[in-house]
């Protein structure tokens, strides 16, 4: 394999909270969610049904951890290139998520979240060297502080 | 959805209901809206292409929001998923027929939680699983 392209600058990285941003889980958001997933269960539809299960509010369906709040400068952070690691590679790839849940989280709350590398692996892939960047987020209820979920998910830089 | 199932009653390698969710480009577009992912590559043929792929893809966050539906009309009402989440290995083009499905790998407790752990994945027409992950759900037990 080729030199290792993990400078001293990227290593510095792991372990750095980024920004926090601000989701909110509304009622829509839900609905929409679970429409675009195909749920059938109520309980991501329906308030009455949501309350009847136990639930506060119409629940956020599986993946789902709140719309980002959107203003319009955003629309040019979204154009920097992914994540703003100075890497030699182009192309990007998703490579998963797992989400974690310690309680429930439904229409009404608003998710704060920020995320962290945990660590840089290098492959050498079928389609060539690949830098594999992976993220710890951590969501939490605005209105308790409560850390409602932990998402761990990877980057793929080739 | 169907009937409640119990910790009790499960056994590993029981196979979790099939389902065959709608990977249409209508689909693709009602998710983008509801997830805020608006890449080109996911209803754009042209910019697809260009960017080298045979056609539009079925974005990976909605595949694992398929693996979400499956576990959760699994467990529902009063199982809860605590723990899902996928690897996207390989591309699924709209309108292909996507299975998802899963199979129990461990039963144990854990102080009072009765669990489940659970491999889950999208399965393409080849037979081929493009989305592999796993689940830990907690069941009731039977009074």
């Amino acid at each position: 394999m080729a030199e290792s392209i993990i400078t001293d600058e990227l290593k510095s990285l792991i372990g750095v909270d980024g920004p926090e941003s601000e989701a909110e889980v509304t009622t829509t958001g839900c609905r929409l969610f679970a429409r675009a997933a195909g749920h059938t269960d109520l309980i991501f539809y329906d308030e009455e049904v949501a309350k009847a299960r136990g639930y506060k509010s119409i629940v956020a369906p599986p993946g789902f951890l709140g719309t980002t709040v959107y203003k319009p400068a955003d629309a040019e952070r979204a154009s920097a290139p992914p994540g703003g690691l100075n890497i030699p590679y182009k192309r990007i790839l998703n490579g998963g998520t797992t989400y974690e849940y310690y309680d429930s989280i439904v229409a009404g709350d608003v998710i704060t979240s920020s995320s962290h590398i945990t660590e840089f692996q290098e492959r050498e892939g079928s389609v060539g060297p690949m830098l594999i960047t992976w993220r710890e987020t951590t969501f939490r209820r605005k209105s308790d502080g409560k850390v409602v979920a932990k998402g761990s998910s990877n980057m793929i830089n080739y | 959805m169907s009937e409640q199932v119990f910790w009790d009653d499960i056994n590993e390698g029981d196979s979790l209901p099939i389902i065959s969710p709608d990977c249409s480009t209508q689909q693709l577009v009602v998710w983008a809206g509801a997830s805020g992912d608006f890449y080109q590559i996911h209803y754009d043929i042209p910019f697809a292409k260009n960017t080298g792929l045979d056609n539009i893809i079925v974005h990976g966050a909605l595949k694992q929001a398929f693996l979400g539906r499956l576990l959760h009309d699994w467990a529902a009402p009063d199982g809860r998923i605590e723990k899902f989440g996928c690897s996207y290995r390989g591309m699924d083009y709209p309108a292909e027929n996507m299975s998802v499905s899963g199979t129990v790998t461990s039963k144990y407790t854990e102080g009072d939680r009765h669990l489940v752990d659970v491999e889950v994945w999208t399965e393409n027409p080849d037979g081929r699983k493009t989305t592999p992950g796993t689940a830990r759900v907690a069941l009731p037990v039977r009074s």
